[in-house]
C-alpha cells in the first residue's frame, strides 16, 4: 500500500448507492453517512463495543482506515489531516478505555479550533450507568472539551446527528464533536434515509457578516493611526482567508506579525512581517505591540502566551478584534472596535475600503531597521550541534516548502522560530493544549491528506517516547514521513524554566538511557540515521530526502540549549531576556 | 463592581443540558447562587432561570459563553428589565401549642401559609422575592428551624416583552 489516499470514487454513481434507502444496521448508516460527508480516510482502534462498525468495515473500501497503534495516535493523526487539508478529521475507538485514550487528542483539537468528528462505541443502552464492562461516560467526560456531543440512544437519529456533527464542527468557530454509539444502537436494523442537506438547530447559527459600521470604524483608525500593527491568528487560516490578508497588508502597509497557529498565514519573507510575538517571539513584534497605537487582532485569541501580563499589554492600543467567535472578543483584553465575523469574510469586504497608513512611514522605517538589527539569533558551533541550526537547515534544503509538524517543547519553538513559512496549512503544531506525543501521529494524518507533499516531524527525545508507537503505521502503510528527533537527553523546556526560575534546580528531567532511536526505528522496519555533527547531520537529512519512505533521523544536539527571547510569566512582553547570542 | 444578576436561558429539552449549563459555570469560574428548571410555553425547550453574581464583564462572559453551546437557544438578563422574581420555601419550624398563634400572626403578615401541623412542628409555606423569604427565614430562626427548602428564583419580564 502507498501512503496515497483512495482515488476519489465519490461518483454519482456510488453516491446513488450510498443514497439508496435501504434497510441496513447502524453500523452500516454510519458508514454511509461519512461517505455522504465526503469523509476519505479515518483513522482508529477496534474493541468491544464498535464490533459491529468494524465488522461493517470488512472488505469495505469506499474509505480508507488507518489503524494505528493507540487511540490517541488515531486522534493526533486524524487532527493532521483536518489541519493539513482543512476537511473534517474523524477517528473511531471503542468504549471505556478507548473513550478515554481520546480524551488529550480531543482537548488538542479543542484548544485550537481543529474540526473533528469523533466516534465512540458505548455498551448497550440497557447496560448504560450499571458500570458495566469498559463503560464510560465519554460525553460527560469530555463535555468541556468538544463543541458538541450526542450520546445516541435511538438508531433513527444516527443520519441526522452524523450530519449535524459535521455542520458543527466545520463552521463558526471549528472544533471537534463527540458521537457516542451504544453497541446495540450499531446493531439495530432500520430503514435508512440520507439525512436532508439542511440542518435544523436552531442554538446554532454562526456569525459570518461583521456589522458594517464596526468596519467604517477600522478603516477611520487605519487612517488616523501612526503606528498600526496587525496580530494575526489560526483563523486566518481556518477562514481560508490568508489572500485576503495579503491584500489588505499590501493596501494599507501595516505591519504584521503572526501567532503560533497563524504561522503560514502571511508569507514570512514579506519585510513587514516581523514573525511571532509573545514569550518566545521576535524582540520587533513584541516591541511593536506594545509602542503600537493600533492593534488589530484578526483571527487571534490574546492567548497568555501572546500577551504576557495583561496588564501593560499594549498599552497605548486602540485595540481592534476581528473574530467570529463573539465569546473571544473582550475576554482577556478590553477592546475597542469588535468586529464578529468569520475573518475572510470581514477582509474581503474591508479590502475595497481601505487605503494605505498613510501616517505610518516612520513607523515602518523603524519595524524594519528592527527586523534587520535584532533577528532570532544563538550561538553557532562546530564541535556540537546547535538545535537553532538543525532546523536552519531543514529549513534551507527544503525551501519552507513542506509540511512541518511538532511536539511540544523547546524543539517546538525553535521549528516555530528558524522555519519560514510562506503557505497556510503547513504548520502543524499543539498551540494551545501543548500536547507532547502530537509530533509524530499528526504527521502521520497531515501525509494522508497531501501524499504528493514533503512532511517533516520535528519532535524532541521526549514526546518521541509518547507515541513512538506510531512508527509502525509509517513503516506498514509506507507513509513517507521524515521524522526528525532533536535529540538533547533532557526535558528542555522544563530544564529551562528550572535553570532560569527555579535557581538550576533540575528536578526529574534527565532523559539519559532513552532508548536508541536508530534502533527503534529499526525494529519498526523504519530507517533510522544520526547525526552528532554538522557534516554528518547535512549528509543524514540528504539520505533522509532522498529515501522514498519514512525516515527517522537523530540529531544529537547540545543539552543546555535555551529558547531566546523569552518573556517570563508574569511580565509585561517587551522584558525579554533576549539570552547570550 | 459585582452584583446580582437573573437571567433566563431558553434550551433544547436534551439529556444532559442541565450538566452542560452547570459544568460551564463551574470551569468557568461564574458563581451560580440558584437555578431553576422547567418546562416552557413551547414543547421541546425549557426554561433555566440562573441566579449568578458577577461584574459586568463577567455577565458578558456568562451571556457569549452560554450561547456557545448548542442547545441554548436564548439568553435573556432579566435583570435589566423590570422584573418579577419569585422563589417559594418550605419552612418546618419548632411550634409548641403554645408557640403557634405567635407564629400564625408571622406567617399571615408575610401572606405565607402553614401547610401541615405536627405535634410539635409546623410546616410553612412562603412565596416571594429574594428578600423577602430571607426575612421570613430570620423571624422563624428563633423557634428553631428543623428543615428548610427553597426552590432558587424564577423570574419573568413585567409587561408587554
Amino acid at each position: 500500500m502507498s501512503a496515497q489516499t483512495p482515488e476519489v470514487r465519490s461518483t454519482e454513481q456510488l453516491r446513488e448507492k450510498w443514497m439508496k434507502p435501504e434497510v441496513i444496521t447502524g453500523s452500516e448508516i454510519l458508514l454511509r453517512s461519512l461517505l455522504l460527508e465526503g469523509v476519505e480516510c479515518v483513522f482508529g482502534y477496534p474493541g468491544g463495543a464498535v464490533l459491529y462498525i468494524y465488522d461493517a468495515m470488512y472488505g469495505f473500501e469506499d474509505f480508507k482506515h488507518v489503524l494505528t497503534r493507540h487511540e490517541q495516535g488515531a486522534i493526533h493523526a486524524a487532527d493532521g489531516y483536518a489541519r493539513a487539508s482543512g476537511k473534517v478529521g474523524v477517528c473511531i475507538a471503542t468504549s471505556g478505555p478507548g473513550a478515554t485514550n481520546l480524551v488529550t487528542g480531543i482537548a488538542t483539537a479543542y484548544m485550537d479550533s481543529v474540526p473533528l468528528v469523533v466516534i465512540t462505541g458505548n455498551v448497550a443502552t440497557t447496560l448504560i450507568g450499571t458500570d458495566a464492562f469498559q463503560e464510560a461516560d465519554i460525553t460527560g467526560i469530555t463535555m468541556p472539551i468538544t463543541k458538541h456531543s450526542y450520546l445516541v440512544r435511538d438508531v433513527k437519529d444516527l443520519p441526522r446527528v452524523i450530519h449535524e456533527a459535521f455542520h458543527i464542527a466545520s463552521t463558526g468557530r471549528k472544533g471537534p464533536v463527540l458521537i457516542d454509539i451504544p453497541k446495540d444502537v450499531s446493531a439495530t436494523l432500520t430503514l435508512f434515509e440520507p439525512s436532508s442537506n439542511a440542518v435544523n438547530l436552531r442554538g446554532y447559527n454562526p456569525r459570518m457578516v461583521p456589522n458594517k459600521l464596526q468596519l467604517d470604524k477600522l478603516v477611520q483608525a487605519i487612517e488616523e493611526s501612526e503606528r498600526p500593527m496587525i496580530l494575526a491568528g489560526g483563523g486566518v487560516i481556518y477562514s481560508g482567508g490568508h489572500e485576503a490578508l495579503y491584500e489588505f497588508v499590501k493596501k494599507t502597509e501595516i505591519p504584521i506579525t503572526t501567532t503560533l497557529l497563524g504561522l503560514g498565514a502571511f508569507p514570512s519573507g514579506h519585510e513587514l512581517w516581523t514573525g511571532m510575538p509573545g514569550m518566545h517571539g521576535t524582540y520587533t513584534s513584541n516591541m511593536a505591540i506594545q509602542k503600537a497605537d493600533l492593534l488589530i487582532n484578526i483571527g487571534a485569541r490574546f492567548d497568555d502566551r501572546v500577551t504576557g501580563n495583561l496588564n501593560g499589554f499594549a498599552p497605548h492600543a486602540k485595540i481592534v478584534h476581528i473574530d467570529i467567535d463573539p465569546a473571544e472578543i473582550g475576554k482577556n483584553v478590553p477592546t475597542d472596535i469588535p468586529i464578529v465575523g468569520d475573518v475572510k469574510t470581514v477582509l474581503e469586504m474591508l479590502n475595497p475600503e481601505v487605503k494605505r497608513a498613510d501616517r505610518a512611514d516612520e513607523w515602518r522605517a523603524w519595524i524594519k531597521q528592527s527586523n534587520a538589527e535584532v533577528p532570532f539569533s544563538y550561538q553557532d558551533s562546530e564541535t556540537v550541534l546547535k538545535p537553532q541550526w538543525v532546523i536552519e537547515m531543514l529549513n534551507e534544503t527544503t525551501k519552507g516548502e513542506a509540511i512541518v509538524t511538532t511536539d511540544v517543547g523547546q524543539h517546538q519553538m525553535w521549528a516555530a522560530q528558524y522555519y519560514k513559512f510562506n503557505q497556510p496549512r503547513s504548520w502543524i503544531t499543539s498551540g494551545g493544549l501543548g500536547t507532547m506525543g502530537f509530533g509524530l501521529p499528526s504527521a502521520i494524518g497531515a501525509q494522508m491528506a497531501h501524499p504528493e507533499r514533503l512532511v517533516i516531524s520535528i519532535n524532541g527525545d521526549g514526546g518521541m517516547q509518547m507515541c513512538s508507537q506510531e512508527l509502525a503505521i509509517c513503516a506498514i502503510n509506507n507513509i513517507p514521513v521524515k521524522i526528525v528527533i532533536i535529540n538533547n537527553q533532557v526535558l528542555g523546556m522544563v530544564r529551562q524554566w528550572q535553570e532560569l526560575i527555579y535557581d538550576n534546580r533540575y528536578s526529574h528531567i534527565n532523559l539519559e538511557g532513552s532508548p536508541d532511536f536508530v534502533k527503534l526505528a529499526e525494529a519498526y522496519g523504519v530507517k533510522g540515521l544520526r547525526a552528532t555533527n554538522k557534516e554528518e547531520a547535512r549528509k543524514a537529512w540528504a539520505e533522509a530526502l532522498e529515501t522514498p519512505g519514512p525516515v527517522v533521523v537523530e540529531f544529537v544536539v547540545s543539552k543546555g540549549e535555551n529558547v531566546y527571547p523569552m518573556v517570563t510569566q508574569g511580565s509585561t512582553i517587551d522584558q525579554m531576556l533576549l539570552g547570550d547570542a | 463592581m459585582s452584583t446580582r444578576h437573573t437571567i433566563a436561558v431558553l434550551v433544547n429539552d436534551q439529556p444532559g443540558v442541565l450538566q452542560r449549563v452547570s459544568g460551564l459555570f463551574g470551569r468557568r469560574g461564574f458563581n451560580i447562587e440558584s437555578i431553576t428548571v422547567g418546562q416552557s410555553e413551547e414543547p421541546g425547550l425549557s426554561r433555566m432561570v440562573i441566579v449568578t453574581i458577577g461584574d459586568e464583564q463577567t455577565l458578558e462572559q456568562i451571556e457569549k459563553q452560554l450561547y456557545k453551546l448548542i442547545d441554548v437557544i436564548k439568553v435573556i438578563n432579566l435583570s435589566i428589565s423590570p422584573m418579577v422574581g419569585r422563589e417559594l420555601a418550605l419552612i418546618k419550624v419548632n411550634a409548641e401549642p403554645a408557640e403557634r398563634p405567635e407564629i400564625m400572626g408571622v406567617v399571615e403578615t408575610f401572606r405565607a401559609s402553614v401547610v401541615d401541623i405536627g405535634s410539635r412542628n409546623l410546616m410553612v409555606q412562603v412565596v416571594g422575592d429574594t428578600t423577602k423569604i430571607d426575612a421570613m427565614i430570620e423571624l422563624l430562626k428563633p423557634y428553631g428551624i428543623r428543615e428548610l427548602s427553597r426552590t432558587g428564583v424564577t423570574a419573568m419580564i413585567r409587561g408587554n416583552v
